[in-house]
């Protein structure tokens, strides 16, 4: 018999590495992880929708007021603005001490004692703290800064609340920036300490410029965090009913001192609100919380992005 | 350019010892160093000379670099290592109790394996050793000076401003050699300065070294025999010893002699193996 | 000679003494170093405040509280009644109705990126899940208040109340998804590709290779990341308050149809009335025996889940 022909050999082969049957399980399994994720986005999506079309009564018939406005059982003149002063403050507080205690610690912990046994006490600590439920802290702040440090604070005050929350989040802090600073090339560090820095010299001019975009994602997803707490405000003692001392500008130092409220408090009071008004106000609430923390997300997301673009 | 114009005073006493060559810098008596429990090289003693370039040789993960790096206490970077033994810089003890490492290394510098300008200017990367240190004086000057010993000005003088990454590899190592200088330093020890650049790349900075030579003291750790023996005036040969016992590699130092006797009538047999290229 | 030698030896200590040199920038540098020293320690010193701060008032309690009552039925701790079991089951049925939820849609959001997603598709989609992990949890109260409890609680059982642990359970589910996912994903992720390639040389589908290789060699990672969103799930407090009901105190009870509280919004109850505490004379100390017990548990889970991320990473 000669060669077999060469023509069926070829096709007999083709065949065989195309495949006989589709892969209908691999692909009913792509379908349902793609269903996952859709599902989750279709979500976000609904929630997003919800709260955006419950609140545009109010924020499309009278978003000046609204902002400006105080707490009111008169669903028609109730504004978040109160709300805003208190968030406000508790963003400066979580900035002033948060970042450089925070940055202060990743910086001592990743430059000067990697590996010692400190820096595994500390480690293993601040991964604790960073797991800890947001109303254990309201606790902390509850028995530190109203009721014992309660001279100092005033009591259930903005003060308060604003550090017990830069508390809560300066674990994030930490983390984030350590990650940062370890990203930090060691040739550039060699370099330095080569000309005769000290480490401080070596790390100011040097580690934190290079490590500015990761420590400063961190920083803008810290803030975000501590705007939308709510549960360690209610145990340190903001106001859920009416708030006195309405008006007033933003940056008045008096109310540092005084019964305050947030965006999230306000939101919670409300939604327990039977009267359908309230739902709508509600919701305008929620938007104006979302617009300011989902800015700050993504604006980390993008300073992230950049960053990791840049390095390549 | 007249040594009397050094920015700081930095003390340097005449040490009495003089054997064929200049002054002796650095003393080094039965110095190990371990990393851990391991040890990477042990019991070195060798001497180097003001004014000369000495050279250590030998193939790779025999300790030249690890030796290196204790001259200007670069290895207390590392936390496991330790030094044993004595290394003495005009008398003086470095690792002796309250020395300071950012004064040896200001007096000591290095350039690096791989170039690594700071992501600044090139002025800045000049000015950084000098501003830290506090030396007063013009700094517009002292980068013209540093990036002129560099055989650096010319090529860059019209962009000091702009960033010092933007440049060739080789115009980056001559950068960080400017950079080194820029703080006045007596010795300049080089961990394989040219193993990342081209041949005329190398060649440039093989006759820098050769200009500097006069004003500073260099130590170089080179792969390359050929340029040992071409830059040197003294040579430190290292080798491996493999330990039966516990199966690690010790970096010793086999032979330490003028370059021309190394290559041409070494006294170790191991020494002549390398240098006539029949290993490593 | 004499004089050279004194000479020399002067030059030395000249020399040795700028070599010690500990002005100045020296001085400064140990100052910055102790004080960020202290910025380290401060988290130890929180650490240590949160424990006394739970423990004085929570010993208090124990040490006062009658024991029969921590068994009766219910929680109503303004009458005195401390039912503990009433709010460690409401806590783990939240718990467990957010992992029924956010276990599969985390899981399978995680593999998809990881293992299935183009680049761009990639690209698009995981900043959205970051979005998601970016919602304050007063927002998922809300819309498990108004949208959840009508849309899907009443669907399922049409008889139900608007406020329900099923509700809430939910609405804390959809707060974990991107927390899963993000750990699950880091954990596939880290297999490293030899895996797969060996797989794939062998002649394997894409879906075998994935839940045969990368599943099982990610699996430190999954459990991990399961274990963390537990934790997650029982510290959140703001969902439950909103959606759950039961401000007042609830009574004892295993259905997840009912209004209910946890652990973390009777606490929040607690703390949310009025000032002037009536009722028995340990309302306020249930409050720290209550976070103690949070506290503990949180913390158990979470050293746990640390074991197992630490097995991932020694593995590769």
């Amino acid at each position: 018999m000669a060669l077999v022909n060469p023509a069926t050999t070829r096709e007999a082969v083709a065949r065989q590495l195309r495949g006989g049957r589709a892969d209908i399980a691999g692909l009913a399994f792509r379908a349902l992880l793609l269903v996952a994720l859709l599902v989750t986005v279709g979500i976000l999506g609904i929630l997003i929708l919800d709260v955006w079309t419950g609140g545009w009564s109010v924020l499309s018939e009278r978003l000046g007021s609204f902002l400006t406005g105080t707490l009111s059982s008169r669903s028609e003149r109730a504004g978040v603005f109160q709300g805003i002063r208190g968030s406000f403050w508790i963003a400066m507080f979580t900035i002033v001490l948060a970042f450089p205690l925070g940055i202060g610690a990743a910086i001592y912990l990743e430059e000067y004692a990697p590996n010692t046994r400190f820096a595994r006490v500390v480690d293993v600590n601040i991964r604790n703290l960073a797991g800890v439920p947001s109303v254990v802290y309201g606790i902390l702040g509850l028995t530190i800064f109203v009721k014992v440090l309660g001279s100092f604070t005033g009591g259930r005050t903005v003060m308060a609340a604003g550090i017990t929350l830069a508390i809560l989040v300066l674990p994030i802090v930490i983390i984030t920036s350590a990650e940062a600073i370890r990203s930090v090339p060691s040739g550039l560090r060699e370099a330095g300490f080569g000309v005769g820095a000290t480490r401080w010299e070596v790390i100011r001019h040097h580690v934190l410029p290079y490590a500015a975009p990761g420590i400063l994602t961190g920083t803008v997803l810290s803030l975000a965090r501590a705007l939308g707490e709510a549960a360690p405000l209610i145990l340190v003692g903001a106001t859920t009913d009416f708030l006195g001392g309405g008006r007033g500008s933003l940056l008045d130092f008096g109310q540092l001192t005084e019964r305050f409220t947030a965006l999230p408090i306000i939101i919670t009071t409300w939604a327990g609100r039977p009267q359908t008004e309230f739902r709508s106000l509600t919701a305008a609430a929620i938007v104006v919380l979302l617009v300011v923390v989902l800015l700050f997300n993504a604006v980390a997301i993008l300073l992230r992005n950049r960053y990791e673009k840049r390095r390549r | 350019m007249n040594t009397d114009q050094r920015v700081t005073p930095v003390a340097m006493p005449e040490t009495a010892e003089r054997s064929e060559g200049g002054a002796v810098v650095f003393d080094v008596s039965d110095v190990s160093v371990y990393y851990g429990p391991f040890r990477a090289v042990r019991d070195v003693n060798l001497q180097i000379r003001r004014n000369e370039i000495t050279a250590f040789i030998g193939p790779s993960g025999c300790g030249k670099t690890t030796v290196l790096r204790c001259l200007n206490r670069m290895n207390d970077l590392i936390e496991t290592a330790r030094v044993e033994g004595r290394i003495n810089y005009h008398g003086v003890d470095l690792y002796g109790e309250g020395i300071n490492p950012t004064e040896v290394r200001r007096r000591i510098g290095m350039v690096f394996q791989k170039p690594n300008p700071f992501p600044k200017s090139i002025y800045d990367n000049v000015a950084f050793g000098p501003r830290v240190a506090g030396i007063k004086g013009d700094m517009d000057e002292i980068v013209e000076r540093s990036l002129r010993r560099a055989a650096l000005w010319d090529e860059v003088k019209d962009r000091l401003r702009s960033s010092a990454t933007g440049m060739s590899g080789g115009q980056q190592q001559r950068l960080c050699i400017a950079r080194a200088l820029a703080v006045d330093p007596e010795v300049i020890l080089m961990d394989e300065p040219c193993s990342a650049l081209d041949p005329i790349a190398t060649g440039r900075i093989e006759d820098l070294m050769d200009e500097i030579k006069s004003q500073y003291t260099i130590v170089i750790v080179t792969h390359n025999m050929q340029q040992a023996a071409r830059v040197s005036d003294r040579c430190a040969f290292f080798t491996t010893e493999v330990s039966e016992v516990s199966d690690t590699r010790t970096g010793i130092l086999v032979e330490y002699d003028e370059t021309e006797k190394m290559f041409s009538n070494p006294e170790d047999e191991r020494t002549e193996n390398y240098v006539t290229g029949r290993f490593g | 000679m004499i004089h050279q030698a004194s000479r020399e030896a002067t030059a030395t200590d000249r020399l040795r003494a700028e070599l010690c040199s500990t002005g100045g920038r020296h001085r400064r540098e140990q100052v910055i170093r102790n004080l960020l020293r202290a910025c380290a320690g401060l988290s130890i010193l929180i650490s240590f405040l949160i424990v006394l701060s739970l423990s004085r008032e929570a010993w208090t309690f124990v040490s006062q509280v009658e024991w029969a009552r921590l068994v009766d039925d219910g929680w109503f701790p303004r009458r005195g009644i401390y039912d503990v079991r009433t709010l460690l089951a409401g806590s783990v049925i939240v718990a467990g109705i957010a992992m029924v939820v956010a276990a599969p849609l985390g899981l399978g959001a995680a593999i998809f990126l990881a293992e299935y997603a183009p680049p761009r598709l990639r690209r698009t989609l995981k900043p959205l899940l970051e979005v998601l992990a970016g919602i304050p949890s007063v927002v998922l109260g809300f819309f498990a208040l108004t949208w959840i409890s009508p849309e899907i609680v009443q669907r399922l059982r049409p008889d139900s109340p608007q406020f329900t642990l099923m509700a809430a359970g939910i609405g804390v589910g959809i707060l974990t998804i991107p927390l899963i996912a993000s750990i699950a994903e880091d954990a596939m992720r880290a297999v490293p590709a030899v895996l797969r390639e060996a797989s794939y040389g062998l002649g394997a589908r894409k879906i075998t290779t994935t839940v045969r290789v990368v599943i099982p060699a990610a699996v430190s990672g999954l459990v991990a990341a399961f274990i963390v969103a537990i934790s997650r799930a029982i510290g959140e407090t703001m969902v439950v308050f909103i959606a759950a009901g039961a401000t007042g105190g609830s009574l004892f009870t295993m259905d997840p149809f009912e209004s209910g509280q946890t652990m973390t919004a009777a606490m929040a109850a607690q703390a949310a009335g009025t000032d002037a505490v009536r009722g028995a004379a340990l309302t306020f100390q249930s409050l720290f025996f209550v976070g103690l017990l949070l506290f503990l548990i949180t913390l158990s889970l979470n050293v746990v889940a640390d074991r197992f991320v630490r097995r991932v990473r020694q593995r590769y």
